[in-house]
């Protein structure tokens, strides 16, 4: 392949594949302006996120309320942009937290090697086995809906795949070549660990963390569409649509505006994570 | 063979027993209990609440009660509606999910298999192009968007079927479209990956060398290996689906276990919660197993291990 000259570094190669679909660049541009406009627009609205305008009640787009307003007067923009930032939030923060424990476990998993391993693979295939979403349900009722608790209990579920592609990457890599060169000079276990091992996981972690983030937020949107999430007055993408399928018979906008923002994010994460995938394993890219 | 049903049975008691543990003291946990609930109660009805009950007992002994109601199949009496028992509460809603689920699994895998397996053999051709777009789109589009669209849109306006409850046979239609799209979505991407993959495989080659036509090619060698991806995302997803989609059931206000579950827990049914994890449990261990066998008849290269 022209573009793994030896001067690249595999990260450095990977980004060079990721970009060469124009297609890829328009998601990650996409979700960037997303971040930025859901960090700052709430700072620069002229309406807090609960401010209500008692006349106008729910309004269409208008000049002064540029996506209208909700039944209780609220600005739509202001309250889109500031579920988006509650929306992104859960969903990057709980895939990090899965991230954390996966990468751990399986690192652990995959260095224990024989005994160790196969109990603790065997756990995770008995996790996988749980009905995890009535648990988080449970959970939800118990501590009384706290916005931490919901990436905490988010990101306690999703870790067990990552678990288990990490440990299959450190079970391929412990017994290459460049480790035992590592160990036969030396090396300590940290060492190893930190400079070898990690820095060759990193690529199917971010793979299949970016594939994680859209169902992490389908996850916090179903809790918050049940009323079990984010409680009003906040909003998150998961509560506007709730709100909006109240009312859709009369106001349809207020349901449509936010499942524009949800649908497009959605697919602009999918798209960036079907992108990083081949773009970090060249093997499936080859075969498009 | 019998070593790995025997093992599977296993792991399935030590979920069923964890879940069991799990769910117990998490609702024994919710602040508040049931009691506390009702105003104006007096101290002997609760006394004599909770004796009913046996929630004066430690709470280890009503949590092996409970491992004795699972283990000897005897079922108990519900802790909001008294004098019913989970079991006929759950039988009254199974129906109902189940009639959805059997109907969304039918339309996503009539319209998943073939968009996938046609994207699949006319690589960048216009069709491929098409139902990729129409596949990625249906995944961007999760149920709490498109169920209530689809009930607007043909329940509200076009009045083809009633946008929510549960009185007539075309009650099933709706929630089970909204279902179907966005699994068909998933499964036309799954055929289409996994197809493609078959179809560059050396005994493909082999086949069509000793001159076997297309159509044998794809449909007895290629589509046999082609399915294990979806088999394995059919598990769950049937199982999912049978206990009843949260949103889908919400969005329809349909009389299924999912709601009955959210009820339960928002009422502090701790036995009906018990009861319905109980069985969410038990189906997705169930469907899993027979993923496997499926997986292990289709690809005799799957040996079953223990």
């Amino acid at each position: 392949m022209s573009d793994s000259s030896p001067s690249l570094s595999p990260m450095q190669a990977a980004w060079r594949r990721f970009c060469r679909h124009r297609i890829n660049l328009a998601a990650l541009g996409f979700l960037i302006l997303l971040i930025v406009l859901c960090v700052l627009g709430p700072l620069f609205s002229p309406y807090a996120q609960d401010a209500q305008d008692l006349e106008l009640k729910a309004v269409n787009i208008s000049a002064p309320h540029w996506l209208g307003t909700d039944t209780l007067g609220r600005d739509m923009l202001t309250r889109i942009l500031q579920g988006g930032r509650v929306s992104l939030s859960v969903g990057l923060l709980a895939t990090a937290v899965a991230a954390c424990i996966g990468v751990t476990y399986g690192l652990i998993s995959g260095l224990a090697g024989g005994r160790i391993d196969a109990a603790m693979m065997r756990v995770v295939d008995i996790l996988y086995a749980f009905p995890f979403i009535n648990f988080v349900i449970l959970l939800m009722v118990v501590f009384g809906r706290q916005f931490w608790l919901i990436f905490v209990a988010i990101g306690a579920v999703e870790w067990l795949t990552m678990a288990r592609v990490v440990r299959g990457q450190v079970l391929s890599l412990k017994n290459l070549e460049f480790v035992t060169a590592a160990k036969a000079s030396g090396a300590s276990f940290r060492h190893i660990v930190l400079k070898h091992l990690l820095p060759n996981v990193i690529g199917p972690v971010i793979i299949y963390a970016s594939l994680t983030v859209p169902g992490v937020m389908l996850l916090e949107a179903t809790l918050s569409f049940l009323g079990l999430g984010i409680q009003p007055p906040d909003a998150s993408w998961g509560v506007l649509l709730g709100d909006g399928s109240q009312v859709m018979q009369t106001y349809p906008w207020l349901l449509l505006y936010p499942g524009l923002f949800f649908s497009s994010t959605l697919l602009a994460l999918n798209i960036l994570g079907d992108g990083l995938r081949d773009a970090f394993d060249p093997k499936s890219a080859a075969q498009e | 063979m019998i070593r790995f049903l025997l093992s599977r049975l296993l792991q399935g008691v030590i979920v069923i027993f964890m879940v069991i543990t799990i769910t117990f003291f998490l609702s024994k946990m919710i602040p508040g209990g049931l009691i506390q609930n009702e105003k104006n109660v007096s101290p002997v009805t609760l006394k004599a609440q909770a004796e009913y009950y046996g929630w004066d007992k430690p709470l280890i002994v009503q949590w092996w009660k409970q491992i004795v109601h699972y283990a000897t199949f005897d079922m108990p009496e519900s802790t909001h509606f008294r004098g019913r028992y989970i079991d006929e509460i759950i039988a009254s809603g199974f129906p109902v999910s189940a009639s959805v689920a059997v109907l969304a699994l039918s339309i996503a895998l009539s319209i998943g298999i073939p968009v996938g397996a046609i994207s699949a053999l006319k690589p960048h051709t216009l069709e491929d192009r098409v139902s990729m777009l129409a596949t990625t789109t249906g995944i961007c589009m999760p149920t709490m968007v498109s169920g209530p669209i689809i009930a607007l849109v043909l329940g509200l306006h076009l009045r083809w079927f009633n946008a929510s409850g549960w009185q007539e046979s075309g009650d099933v239609v709706l929630p089970a479209v909204t279902l179907g799209i966005i699994y068909s979505a998933y499964i036309a991407r799954l055929m289409r990956g996994s197809l493609r993959e078959t179809l560059a495989l050396e005994f493909i080659r082999t086949a069509r060398a000793k001159g076997a036509g297309e159509i044998a090619v794809v449909f007895r060698h290629a589509m046999k290996l082609a399915c294990l991806p979806v088999l394995n995302f059919l598990g769950p997803a049937a199982a999912g689906l049978l206990t009843g989609s949260f949103v889908v059931e919400t969005t329809f206000q349909l009389p299924g276990l999912g709601q009955f579950f959210i009820a339960a827990v928002k009422n502090n049914d701790h036995q009906l919660t018990m009861g319905l994890s109980v069985l969410f449990a038990a189906l997705i261990v169930f469907f899993n197993l027979l993923v496997d066998l499926l997986q292990a008849w289709l690809n005799p290269r799957i040996r079953l291990q223990a």
